[in-house]
């Protein structure tokens, strides 16, 4: 199976982009490396500012940037972009609503070894109450790649939420990526599982483990957060329940968002596959995820437990 | 001359800009008055440099506020946005009368400024400490766009007890931006009193200079020495300029003058009436 870090493709991707289009800067905070927007430094010198370990100036300016016909892309680790930066996104870029794209790397429990002070498990809760921001988790480097260019030409603030680590590639060349949309992976009737991120082949996975057990379950890749596809929540709606699977915590994330459209909509048993209220801790990506329940087979009995509750109502 | 050199400033323009001063200052407490709220003190202290910038160095047209080539102003400390709005209503960016709408429910003129809304206005700003690394942002589009505009900032005294203002001055002096002026409004108060009491600043001056700034000590309510800083920034090459301009808090209403209350708090009806007054006119009131 072909394995790619999301960052490494947002760093080509956005090389590509620099090449098509003029406008396009790119701020970075000591962390070019990592981010990967090296890349980008390195072939447009001229549009590539370092603005040292300092998120909060890193922001404003890029608001600045913005304000002045530039479209800036901002990049750091998702803690520091998110927690250091927070209201520098909301007041300086969100409120005037100014074309930063805040792509951040290193997000969730999978930035492994520097431990829960670096693992950022609320970020898609923090961006997605902000108005005006738009919030991207992409399941892979294809949909990163792709998701880069609806970005570059979406107007206003957007959030990407990108990993450190390499992960399966999903889809093919000729996926085509809309903000807002989300991607229907699997069919089934007796359960649908809503996922984003690096959560999404995991979902593959528990859906054909299930299948093997005699369940028919969709799949869906909610790669948008906000604003949701609430036309798809409301299809997975009907094989009546639901389990979202994200790589953040069970408050406030995508399955708080799946949460809020269903009990508008169209109310039905859902789980929730997350990281359950904690901070992190140092370990590998492998033995993280294995310890805080972020694996396929957890999915899988999620999935399970909620199907059972459809026949106790 | 080219497009960004500043006119010379004869007796005769210094006179006709301390009629507008004076007629902003009638404006900011008229419209202070009417809104029952806002911040009095630093909207009079940076009124003279607004001024200044607004009617003879800045390049804006009130017709094109979105001119890509026009000077920009960041009111970094975004509650003095009564003295913004004045010099904008004045100079022709809207209506005086919508001055008095300030702060009330649908008003363009939010408690502080919002780009979105206002014509002429830069950016917005009103959390302490984010208006100077905007400004850089826009210094550093200029630069890469080959456009010779000028971007001014206005920063407060307390607001430097923000950390982002330094990081803000290391970023403006790593990319040489000398087309960056910013004023310290250095009115000595802040809301809970005097700056050196709630928290020792040290000496303006010496700091922003060991940062690498070019740094000017003026008395902000001077307009020829304001005009002086300026011409001295504009011919300041590869550095960005902090021109320190000693204010006094609530100038040119006396009995607001060098008062910490005045912060944040709007005259009563009565007190207007006094204001306007003091300022050399009536207001007959709504």
């Amino acid at each position: 199976m072909q394995k790619k870090a999301t960052r490494d493709a947002y760093g080509q991707a956005l090389v590509e982009l620099g090449r098509k289009y003029d406008n396009i800067v790119v701020l970075d905070a000591d962390l070019s490396k990592s981010t990967k927007t090296e890349h980008f430094a390195k072939e447009f010198p001229e549009r590539f500012f370092q603005m040292g370990i300092a998120e909060q100036d890193m922001m404003a300016t890029a608001a600045g940037l913005a304000f002045s016909g530039k479209v800036a892309f901002a990049s750091t680790f998702a803690i520091f972009a998110t927690g250091r930066a927070f209201e520098q996104i909301r007041n300086s870029i969100c409120y005037p609503a100014v074309s930063v794209k805040i792509c951040a790397t290193h997000a969730g429990l999978t930035v492994g070894e520097d431990g829960g002070s670096h693992q950022s498990v609320e970020d898609i809760a923090i961006m997605r109450a902000v108005p005006n921001m738009t919030v991207i988790v992409p399941a892979d480097g294809v949909s990163t790649e792709k998701a880069l260019t609806a970005i570059y030409e979406h107007e206003g603030p957007v959030y990407l939420r990108l990993g450190r680590p390499a992960v399966p590639v999903i889809y093919d060349e000729d996926y085509e990526f809309k903000i807002g949309k989300a991607t229907k992976l699997k069919e089934g009737q007796d359960a649908a599982i809503i996922a984003t991120g690096i959560m999404v082949s995991l979902a593959i996975d528990a859906a054909r483990m299930l299948k093997e057990e005699g369940l028919s379950v969709q799949v869906w890749d909610m790669s948008t957060i906000k604003p949701l596809d609430i036309e798809a929540v409301k299809i997975a709606a009907k094989t009546g329940a639901i389990v979202t699977a994200e790589e953040h915590s069970v408050i406030g994330g995508l399955g708080g968002a799946v949460a809020e459209a269903l009990a508008k909509n169209s109310p039905c048993h859902m789980g929730f596959v997350g990281v359950e209220d904690t901070f992190g801790e140092s370990g590998t990506p492998a033995e993280l995820m294995e310890k805080y329940n972020l694996t396929a087979e957890s999915i899988k009995s999620k999935v399970r437990e909620t199907i059972s509750k459809k026949s106790s109502c | 001359m080219t497009d960004n050199e500043v006119e010379i400033m004869d007796d005769k323009k210094i006179e006709e800009l301390s009629e507008i001063a004076r007629q902003s200052r009638v404006w900011i407490i008229k419209s202070l008055t009417e809104s029952k709220s806002g911040h009095p003190g630093g909207s009079l202290s940076s009124c003279d440099i607004l001024t200044y910038l607004y009617f003879h160095a800045m390049n804006v047209d009130p017709q094109n506020p979105h001119d890509p080539d026009r000077d920009r102003l960041i009111l970094s400390k975004g509650h003095c946005a009564p003295a913004l709005y004045t010099s904008l209503a004045l100079k022709g960016f809207f209506p005086k009368e919508d001055l008095l709408s300030l702060r009330k429910l649908g008003s363009k003129l939010q408690g502080h400024p919002d780009a979105r809304k206002v014509p002429g206005v830069d950016a917005s700003t009103g959390s302490l400490g984010q208006g100077l690394s905007i400004a850089n942002g826009i210094a550093l589009a200029g630069k890469l766009d080959g456009k010779d505009y000028t971007v001014y900032s206005i920063i407060g005294d307390g607001e430097t007890e923000e950390g982002q203002i330094w990081e803000a001055a290391m970023t403006a002096v790593h990319y040489q931006l000398d087309n960056v002026i910013a004023f310290l409004d250095y009115n000595h108060l802040q809301i809970d009193g005097r700056i050196e009491d709630v928290k020792s600043n040290g000496n303006f001056a010496n700091r922003f200079k060991s940062f690498g700034w070019h740094v000017i000590e003026i008395d902000g309510h001077d307009l020829h020495a304001i005009d002086e800083a300026v011409r001295a920034a504009k011919r300041e090459k590869e550095a960005p300029t902090m021109i320190i301009a000693h204010t006094i808090k609530g100038k040119g209403v006396k009995f607001m003058e060098g008062i910490a209350d005045w912060h944040g708090k709007a005259p009563s009806k009565d007190q207007a009436l006094e204001a306007i007054q003091l300022l050399g006119e009536k207001w007959e009131g709504n």
